[in-house]
């Protein structure tokens, strides 16, 4: 009774004798026919010609010949859809057989035939199904409703199936549940908007009771759905901590990692000090451990997730090392990522244990691995500055193998090891200069030409050995080109008696011979930089270099985070979020962590809680989404070609995001302002639409700042100082290498501050920070180093204030207010670029005599007069005038027409140019109006875009250039 | 979900294919077989996407399990099921050769139509299926039959029928035991853990009650200041077990997983381990231990080059555990270069031979007491070669199995409570055996 002869068939006729056996009288020479269909079908032969024969074995009492019909009919209904429908009248009575697995076949198969017709007559019996009295019946309907949305989603939700799938959550049988559960996790999905699963601490409650009583698989199910929950609150979400805890002991190696997940995300929210948390990070580790006591297949998987969480808690595992040694017989692909975790690991602590360790793995066969272990152990000697001697002369002794690939790993590291530690180990360089005929990988040959060029007045013949890479010049790859021109330059500045007809060579071989514009660029700058100012010359090339950075291949946070959230699946293992792999609409929400619910550490938020009393706490959080939201959007530019145009592409993304963080936060200013002023909400509606239409405009935050202004005097009752805007991220911790920068403007005691907080986000200390800005409309710039005087740690948050000056060049903006930042640090140099509340720039004397106001006023031509409204404000013309003298806007005089209230006031921009306005107050009418009358270009623009916001408050506004 | 599972020989020839999903085309077979099966190079990864579609596989001798995907599936949940499916496949006609996956395709479809749904894993208890998943047709049942077998499938206990009947009740517990060792040269300990499984062979009638007792380190800490318990009473009963090591009384156990019988709530509330077996075999608990393990075996090797063509070989092993007890099929395993012209060898015990295809020297010995020692000593005459790469010296592995559990483990009791038939837990005929095998025991030298 062996079946593997149907796989032998090969003879000529077969299908038109196959169709003789199908229409046969016998039944087991039927079923023998059809199995040897099957057996044809899965190896890729086409047997469709034969569906009507083969559908006519289908009104069978025999199960199994029952099964191979269905099976066919799965495959082949598509191409032969007319046909398909021969098969409708058999599902349909089936559905209503007296057994049940005969019932649940039916319905199971009807679901994976994608024909229309099909379909329509699937939905009555599904309906039953759904309500049948055998669970097993229900479990399989469940099922098929994701398979029917798969086909027809309309048709789903207009047949109310998706209200039936619901119910099913409560189901009594555990079964039933979590098929449902998987069911709708799926529809809902691909509705990324909708409620459907409704998660609620109701049918949390109903999940976590189900997780205990159903199959692995369903289990498996019910925690990804979890992991999809925020509670409410760190008591919610240590409750549902503790009812998965228990599943840490599952033999099934998913159903750990999905309560992994769902406990990482949970985590979160519990304050650090609570008892409980600390208990909750010891129990991850033995589970995580015993995973790799898996399957070679699991290893991997579960190797993948452990490097994300330990760079996410790496208290988690930090006394585990042991575990990742690896194993003589373990496959390479779980070698490599226990080495990769191995580094991570690494501490002053097991240093020794672990670079005993990897010197023996630099002994092994397979040539990636071994390349990985040398390059692990200067990555040992840049991490853990006690280690960093041995890692030299353990890197030496490898060098000794002269085994050509381990050397050239071995220099490439050295390199980074000179970096790190300058002037410690150079005596090592003679051994290296050694094996310079060995190298033939690019990588390798640029670091020694790095290393002879920056060590050139130690090394005798540097000139001869550069002159050796020199001749065969053009053959070189251009890693190599740039070095070695870097290099000969750096001789020749130190050297420049001998070298000479060296550097001339080399740059006549840059910038004449090459047709690679940045080798022929670099050529020329070195050259006229030699021709013009050898001593600057000197400054730029042989200046002083930033430090390394500790660890270098950290994934950046916020796709971090976004991975914790997908632990278990695809997306942890290739490191990779869904919508890089999974083609559609799958996939494309992306994933947070929630955010802790205690207050404590609540650096993100900006610091409105001064300038805009108690509501303002509320109003913060929504600006977190938003900056979440804005991530998840710069993660997909990455993905699709980007819409914005922004100056340039690097920098768009960065604009775009300014803007957002921006329209947020003005949105819950807003509605604090509409809160303090009158609660009026059609104003808080007014303004919360405009940043939807804004970002269109980057005049904003200019609007925004201003609106502000206003906003003061719905306070107390004497507002003094300028108005402060909140602080808003300008630069996004995953732009900067996990350097996090917020900040504000602030005038004070008439000197500009710049505000910055700056958070470290990655795991390594940062440290030598400065800061230049570029050639802005108004002429700001630092007027003090930044100071940031100690060292700052990994999630340390330090707030620094800038004095600004005006005395810096001069270059028009656009937008006017825009000011482009760059940040140094021991990591890297970091771009963003802000801006900057006009009102910063009024100055403390713009109070314009009464008599030269008048004189002005008359000479400015009409048509440089803007006219706004700002609406709602409740202020009396004394009370609008104080506040704004609080912001150097000055009432020169007042007078009542009409029941008018007309105010004349002038500003002084600090480079000296006066703005005139008139600010038309109606008792009683909330509207005020604002007329102006711009003399030049420049006050133009601010004129538009300053009071763009403006509604009501009518100022009549004129400006002149005084000089 | 899983989209399609495709099951392929050495050549790359299809031998099951079934789609679940519409994404997965029939091209996704040959671009599996292009891209990994035919590979120039080794696989690198277990997880391969070829055009955004994502292959995951397993290998059983030589045929190759695939599974395909287009979503972000769970990946562990994927290579369980493959190995489920193995599992599934070996107990309805052993071992998975491309002969028997050919001679079963039927049975294999159907399987793969119950046990996967749309890509959701179904119940996939081999118990469960083989009540009505035949190799010989389906039987004509009866309509208690059938609600029996649908309840049994979607139901609590999915693992275990109804209505099992034994004349006489017995159990088997293994203890089964694998421990790993890497040790320096000089003996120190790098890192050593035992992994343990202890299984059950339970022929029981009804749906009996199980608890399972250890010396786990907790529960006898708690035990101690409670007093003496009910259990402490039960641990007097007649399955002590036979322990190599001397007196430990309890031992610390590093994590443990359970069968899905154990309930897990009830474990991390309690320490108590209590389930409803299924009927015959099952795994039912693996834990790991790294503390106070008795390594039954210390090997001493010493090497020395003699000149630039001659090695030296030295290697002694010492039993470290009872007198009285008897380690049996011990193999050393002595790599030995590859330029290797010629071995000779003089061991004390047992036979030693080199086998120059595996470039090492293998000593086998049967049997070996506690507390012994004995030693090998052979020259190996090196071809001399210009490779400049030094030799790596792999590390000389052992085997070896021994019948106490080296993590200290013992059995204190199984209780089987069935309260609706007429047998207690006396009535049990309970066996308990202990085996501890080497895993990865390895000397470097």
């Amino acid at each position: 009774m062996t079946d593997s002869k149907y796989f032998t068939t090969t003879k000529k006729g077969e299908i038109f004798e196959l169709k003789a056996e199908l229409n046969s009288d016998k039944k087991e020479k039927k079923k023998e026919a059809v199995k040897k269909v099957i057996a044809s079908m899965t190896v890729g032969k086409d047997v469709s010609a034969l569906f009507p024969d083969v559908v006519n074995c289908m009104q069978t009492d025999n199960l199994e010949l029952k099964k191979l019909v269905y099976l066919y009919l799965m495959n082949y209904a598509k191409s032969q859809p007319d046909m398909a429908i021969m098969a409708v009248n058999t599902f349909v009575k089936d559905c209503e057989d007296p057994n049940p697995l005969i019932r649940a076949l039916a319905v199971r198969t009807m679901g994976c035939i994608r024909v229309d017709k099909i379909t329509e007559y699937l939905c009555e019996p599904l309906r039953k199904c759904l309500k049948d009295e055998d669970p097993y019946v229900r479990k399989t309907a469940a099922v098929c409703v994701a398979k029917l949305h798969d086909i027809n989603a309309q048709l789903v939700e207009d047949q109310g199936f998706l209200d039936t799938l619901k119910d099913l959550i409560s189901d009594s049988n555990p079964m039933v549940v979590a098929n449902a559960v998987a069911a709708l996790s799926e529809i809902a999905e691909s509705h990324p908007n909708s409620n459907l699963l409704d998660l609620n601490p109701q049918s949390i409650n109903k999940l976590l009771t189900a997780l205990n009583e159903c199959t692995e698989w369903g289990q498996i199910f019910i925690l990804d759905c979890l992991a999809n929950y925020t509670p409410r609150d760190d008591r919610e979400s240590q409750s549902i901590c503790e009812r998965v805890t228990p599943r840490l002991s599952h033999a099934n190696s998913a159903v750990v990692l999905s309560a992994v997940k769902v406990l990482m995300k949970f985590m979160e929210m519990l304050p650090k000090d609570l008892d409980y948390y600390g208990t909750l990070l010891k129990k991850l580790a033995p589970p995580l451990v015993t995973l790799l006591s898996a399957e070679p297949e699991l290893q991997y998987v579960a190797l993948r997730n452990i490097n994300l969480i330990v760079q996410k808690r790496p208290e988690i595992l930090k006394h585990e090392m042991k575990v990742f040694f690896v194993k003589y017989n373990d496959p390479i692909y779980v070698k490599l990522e226990k080495l990769d975790i191995m580094i991570r690991l690494a501490s002053q602590a097991n240093i020794a244990q672990v670079l005993a360790e990897l010197k023996e793995y630099a002994t092994e066969v397979d040539v990636d691995f071994v390349r990985k272990a040398v390059r692990a152990i200067g990555r040992c000697a840049i991490k853990v500055e006690q280690s960093a001697e041995r890692c030299v002369s353990t890197l030496l002794d490898l060098i000794q193998t002269k085994v050509n690939y381990v050397v050239q790993e071995a220099i490439v590291v050295i390199k980074d090891i000179f970096r790190k530690y300058p002037n410690k180990y150079e005596s090592v360089i003679a051994t290296l200069c050694e094996n310079l005929d060995s190298l033939d990988e690019p990588e390798a040959r640029a670091a020694m030409i790095w290393i002879v060029g920056e060590y050139a007045e130690r090394i005798d013949n540097a000139d001869e050995l550069l002159e050796s890479f020199l001749e065969g010049f053009h053959d070189e790859s251009t890693q190599v080109q740039l070095q070695l021109l870097t290099a000969i330059v750096k001789l020749f500045l130190k050297k420049p008696t001998e070298t000479q007809e060296l550097v001339q060579q080399v740059l006549s071989l840059a910038t004449q011979d090459s047709d690679n514009p940045d080798l022929r660029d670099r050529g020329y700058i070195y050259w006229r930089l030699l021709s013009t100012d050898p001593v600057a010359a000197k400054e730029v090339v042989l200046a002083e270099k930033p430090l390394i950075s500790e660890e270098t291949d950290l994934i950046e946070p916020t796709l971090l985070e976004e991975l914790i959230c997908h632990i278990g699946t695809l997306a942890s293992v290739y490191h990779k979020p869904p919508s890089a792999f999974v083609e559609g609409s799958r996939g494309v929400m992306h994933k947070r962590l929630p955010a802790r619910t205690g207050s404590g550490e609540g650096t993100e938020c900006p610091d409105v809680g001064n300038a805009a009393g108690g509501s303002a706490p509320e109003a913060a959080p929504s600006i977190i989404p938003s900056q979440g939201d804005l991530l998840g959007d710069l993660l997909n530019l990455d993905l699709a070609p980007p819409t914005t145009t922004g100056p340039t592409p690097s920098t768009s993304g960065m604009q775009m995001g300014g803007m957002d963080l921006l329209g947020g936060g003005l949105e819950s200013l807003v509605g604090t302002l509409g809160g303090d002023i009158g609660g009026s909400p059609a104003m808080g509606a007014g303004f919360g639409a405009a940043p939807a239409v804004m970002p269109a405009s980057l005049n904003a935050p200019v609007g925004g700042g201003l609106g502000d202004l206003f906003d003061l005097g719905g306070g107390v009752g004497m507002p003094m100082g300028a108005y402060i805007p909140p602080k808003t991220v300008w630069l996004p911790a995953m732009k900067a290498k996990g350097l996090e920068i917020s900040g504000t403007f602030a005038r004070r005691a008439g000197v500009i501050q710049m505000e910055l907080v700056l958070t470290n986000k990655a795991m390594s200390v940062m440290t030598d920070f400065a800061i230049q800005f570029n050639r802005n409309s108004f002429g700001l710039a630092p007027a003090g180093p930044l100071q940031v005087l100690t060292p700052l740690g990994p999630n340390q948050t330090i707030e620094v204030s800038l004095p600004l000056s005006t005395v810096g060049p001069v270059m028009k903006m656009d937008p006017l207010n825009n000011l482009q930042v760059a940040v140094k640090n021991n990591i890297d140099v970091f771009y963003f670029s802000c801006q900057y509340p006009i009102s910063m720039l009024f100055v403390e004397d713009g109070k314009m005599e009464r008599q030269v106001f008048l004189a002005t006023w008359k000479d400015i031509p009409n048509d440089n007069e803007s006219q706004f409204q700002i609406q709602d404000c409740h202020l009396n013309s004394e009370a609008a005038s104080n506040k704004l003298q609080g912001s150097n806007i000055f009432t020169i005089a007042k007078r009542t027409v009409e029941g008018q209230d007309m105010l004349y006031m002038s500003i002084k921009l600090s480079n000296g140019i006066w703005v005139l306005a008139e600010l038309k107050v109606q008792a009683g009418n909330p509207n005020y109006t604002v007329i102006e009358l711009p003399a030049s270009e420049i006050a133009a623009q601010i004129n538009a875009s300053e009071f763009k916001q403006q509604t009501d408050l009518n100022i009549n506004c004129s400006e002149e250039t005084v000089n | 979900m899983i989209g399609g599972l495709f099951i392929y020989n050495h050549k790359g020839e299809v031998l099951i294919s079934r789609v679940y999903r519409d994404d997965i085309g029939r091209n996704a077979v040959d671009a599996f077989r292009v891209n990994v099966i035919h590979a120039r190079q080794q696989v690198r990864s277990p997880v391969t996407n070829i055009a955004r579609t994502s292959f995951f596989h397993v290998k059983r001798s030589n045929i190759w399990l695939a599974a395909v995907t287009k979503q972000n599936v769970n990946a562990a949940m994927v290579f369980e099921f493959l190995y489920k499916m193995c599992d599934v496949m070996t107990a309805y006609f052993g071992k998975i050769s491309e002969e028997n996956i050919k001679n079963n395709f039927v049975l294999i479809y159907e399987l793969l139509d119950e046990i996967l749904d749309f890509g959701y894993p179904q119940n996939s208890e081999t118990g469960a299926l083989k009540t009505f998943i035949t190799q010989t047709g389906i039987k004509s049942q009866s309509k208690e039959e059938q609600s029996q077998i649908t309840s049994q499938v979607t139901g609590q206990i999915g693992w275990r029928r109804e209505g099992i009947k034994y004349r006489r009740n017995e159990l088997f517990l293994d203890v089964l035991e694998s421990v790993n060792l890497l040790m320096s040269p000089q003996g120190q300990v790098l890192s050593a853990h035992v992994s343990g499984r202890v299984v059950m062979k339970s022929y029981l009638s009804g749906m009996p009650e199980c608890k399972f007792g250890m010396n786990d380190k907790i529960v006898i800490d708690k035990q101690g200041k409670g007093g003496a318990s009910e259990e402490a009473a039960a641990g007097k009963s007649d399955l002590g077990g036979s322990g190599g090591g001397g007196g430990k009384q309890s031992i610390a156990i590093d994590d443990c997983t359970f069968h899905q019988c154990v309930r897990l709530s009830k474990f991390d509330a309690e320490r108590s381990i209590s389930f409803i077996p299924p009927d015959g075999e099952c795994e039912l608990m693996r834990y790991r231990t790294t503390k106070d393990i008795i390594l039954p075996f210390r090997v001493i090797p010493l090497v020395r080059e003699v000149g630039r063509t001659k090695l030296e070989v030295k290697v002694v092993i010492k039993s470290n555990f009872k007198p009285s007890l008897l380690a049996q099929k011990i193999e050393v395993r002595i790599p030995t270069p590859l330029n290797t012209s010629g071995v000779q060898v003089i061991c004390m015990k047992g036979k030693a031979k080199y086998k120059a295809s595996e470039n090492a020297i293998v000593w086998k010995i049967k049997r070996m007491a506690g507390m012994k020692e004995s030693q090998i000593s052979a020259e190996i005459e090196l071809l001399p070669t210009n490779d400049k790469k030094k030799w790596a010296r792999p590390p000389i592995s052992m085997n070896f199995e021994v019948p106490f559990a080296p993590s200290g483990l013992k059995v204190r009791y199984l209780k089987v409570f069935e309260p609706k038939l007429n047998y207690s837990d006396h009535d049990v005929i309970k066996w308990v055996r202990y085996i501890g095998r080497s895993g990865i025991y390895e000397t470097r030298c």
